[in-house]
């Protein structure tokens, strides 16, 4: 029997299966990358800790067999923030979606990365907000017809990459569900970087983007993937801004190293205080 | 379990209620706070950011109020004592994660030095505006414990308090200053760690994979754990059974729910703190809290110096509401007086309380200033009528 038994499966929660994504829907593909990420890493689980915030990505925490959080709609960011500095040991990595990310919690996700909070951040960007029936998101390319935009949003999309590398994030990749090996190594990667990493992995949702723009099922966005994206390491983040059906530039755009918030709070304390600064000790109050 | 002593300062002090509010915290064991700075609130913070890295632990000062009041729950399940400060706008901020605390049962407090409302109101001015927020200010059915100091020293001892009550019933706590109680400043004794009483963490002794986050033994209250200890549990927002997993069924929710309200409900007797004079002879009870218990004090001594038989009722908790106390009271006194700096809030919970017993008179006051004690006087005439 154990003969069978998948490789990721020690990291799901398998009483919880079936899972509640839709036939072509991306996300799983991201889980079962994260999960040969952790393999390959060799990371030690228990000292591994996933946020989610709401939507469909929001429910990674509640399937993989980890120290888990399912946190409130754009907020997973501060709540790994404070799990983070309150164990400095732990891995914390924060697993969302684009509308959670980038829209209600834009104002965390660029203080982290400004601040270099020693955080995962995998951003699954399906182009919409999907759990609550496929509307406008602030990553939705302009002229796409969504269900609060039916005839067209006329709204910029946002460059993820390029707002966290302004807002100064040490490691910038984007892959698309097509890139499954690439993405395990980008997720592999971060995990040996230290400071605020983002990666963003484009993600079709056949069920409400690419009907509604008649963009075919799951399968045809493969192909588009496969057709249409461009790997292009180093690429400056200002030109990898997506379109409805255009290229799609993946790769890791930046891989850069400066202290991470921990860092910096240590020695600016210790510089200042001298002998008065007390090293945080483990906060385990049982 | 006594304090650390590495956090208590002990001595005796000339301390304002927003720094004794951050002493009580750092006695009571926090290690952690995350804030965003609002008037008159901010000192407690300022002390808490200078103080903590001497004792070992970690402020942040967060983007916005939304931040801070998950972010100080991130560091409870990462195994932090911690709490978050603010005034009515960022009180009405975080009230979606009061929610989550109450739902994810975390321990936590919040710190609301009360300000003139609503909106920006009255930064620099007092009220007691926010004590029905406190309570009912997320969605969904679910029961906190607020707390209101009336001096420094009781900013000092109640924080403690306030820590321990979220201890033992895994649940947020308000503790609910205003800004005249913040911003004076008195004697503030603090005594040696050994005689300072903190509760310990509901900390599971079960050995990994037996575990269940939500499984309750006959007391209400289930055990917790820690990210990074071995357990992986899974903690949600979403209606969750013993498993802490998502379950949407009717069933599960009535049961957790309910579970959730009872827990402090049925202790609320046992929560109950009240400082009570004169009340055997009574027959107006003036029920007060906060600053405006010092102004009814006064009060209270013109009345009886006119030889009015009034007795002084003055709550420590708000909430959950002591009406036992006041049930007990109507069936005895002919009314109530309640000042308070808010336009009639826990008024209401007295006049439910002694349910047409007693007669209630509201002294309502919209905030900015305190009462002046001859206008509760002239209803404390009134009432004994």
């Amino acid at each position: 029997m154990s003969d069978f038994t998948n490789p990721v499966e020690p990291f799901l929660r398998t009483d919880r299966m079936p899972h509640i994504w839709c036939p072509g829907c991306g996300i799983g593909t991201t889980v079962n990358c994260f999960a040969r990420a952790l393999i390959e890493s060799k990371i030690d689980l228990e000292s591994l800790a996933l946020v989610s915030g709401i939507g469909c990505t929001g429910r990674v925490a509640g399937y993989v067999k980890l120290d888990s959080f399912h946190t409130t709609h754009g907020r997973a960011i501060p709540f790994a923030t404070g799990l983070k500095l309150a164990n400095p040991k732990l891995n914390v990595v924060v697993y969302s979606g684009d509308g959670d990310l980038s829209a209600i919690g834009g104002n965390h996700l660029i203080h982290a990365a400004r601040r270099n909070i020693d955080l995962k951040v995998i951003c699954v960007n399906n182009l919409i907000y999907a759990m609550t029936g496929g509307q406008t998101a602030p990553t939705t390319p302009s002229h796409a017809i969504t269900s609060t935009s039916p005839y067209g949003s006329c709204e910029p999309a946002f460059n993820l990459p390029h707002l966290v590398e302004a807002a100064g994030a040490v490691y910038v990749a984007r892959w698309t569900t097509f890139h499954v090996r690439q993405l395990a190594r980008s997720i592999a990667e971060a995990f040996n970087k230290k400071g605020f990493s983002f990666i963003e992995v484009i993600s079709p949702c056949p069920t409400l983007f690419q009907r509604r723009n008649k963009l075919g099922d799951g399968l045809d966005t493969m192909k588009y993937y496969k057709e249409k994206s461009k790997v292009k390491h180093g690429a400056p983040t200002s030109e990898v801004g997506m379109t409805m059906t255009g290229e799609i530039i993946v790769g890791k755009f930046v891989d850069r190293d400066r202290p991470d918030y921990q860092t910096m709070a240590r020695a600016q304390l210790a510089e200042s205080l001298g002998d008065r600064f007390v090293e945080q000790a483990e906060m385990v109050c049982s | 379990m006594k304090a650390d002593p590495r956090g208590v300062l002990t001595g005796v002090h000339f301390l304002d209620g927003d720094h004794a509010c951050c002493e009580g915290a750092l006695a009571a064991g926090a290690r952690f706070a995350a804030g965003y700075p609002i008037t008159p609130s901010t000192e407690v913070v300022e002390r808490f950011a200078a103080r903590v890295p001497t004792v070992g632990g970690t402020f942040i000062q967060m983007e916005d109020e939304l931040a801070a009041s998950i972010t100080l729950q991130g560091a409870v399940w990462g195994g932090a004592k911690a709490f978050t400060v603010t005034s009515g706008p960022g009180f009405s901020l975080m009230m979606e994660h009061i929610g989550y605390a109450a739902m994810t049962e975390t321990p936590c407090v919040f710190v609301d030095v009360q300000r003139g409302g609503p909106s920006t109101g009255l930064p620099t001015l007092p009220a007691q505006a926010d004590m029905m927020q406190a309570r009912w200010g997320s969605h969904g059915d679910y029961e906190i414990i607020a707390l209101c100091p009336n001096s420094p020293q009781e900013c000092f001892d109640l924080t403690i308090k306030a820590f321990n009550l979220a201890e033992e019933f895994r649940v947020p706590v308000m503790f609910m200053m205003d800004e005249v109680v913040g911003h004076m400043t008195e004697k503030v004794v603090i005594p040696p760690a050994d005689q300072i009483e903190v509760v310990p963490r509901r900390h599971t002794r079960k050995p990994l994979g037996e575990y269940l986050p939500y499984q309750t033994n006959g007391d209400m209250v289930p055990e917790i754990a820690h990210a990074g200890e071995g357990y992986k549990f899974h903690i949600t927002g979403l209606t969750h059974d013993e498993r802490g997993y998502p379950n949407m069924t009717p069933q599960v929710q009535d049961k957790l729910v309910r579970r959730l309200q009872n827990k402090i409900r049925n202790a609320a007797d046992r929560i109950a703190l009240y400082e009570e004079e004169n009340l055997q002879d009574a027959e107006v009870v003036v029920v007060s809290y906060g600053i405006t218990s010092r102004v009814a004090q006064r009060a209270i001594e013109m009345a009886r110096a006119k030889k009015l038989p009034v007795g002084k009722l003055r709550l420590i908790t708000a909430w959950p509401f002591p009406e036992t106390k006041i049930r007990e009271l109507s069936a005895y006194v002919k009314a109530f007086v309640v000042p308070e700096l808010n336009l009639g809030q826990m008024v209401h919970e007295v006049e439910r309380a002694a349910a047409g017993k007693a007669r209630t008179f509201a002294v309502p006051h919209a905030g900015g200033s305190v009462h002046h004690p001859e206008d509760i006087l002239k209803a404390i005439v009134e009432a004994s009528r």
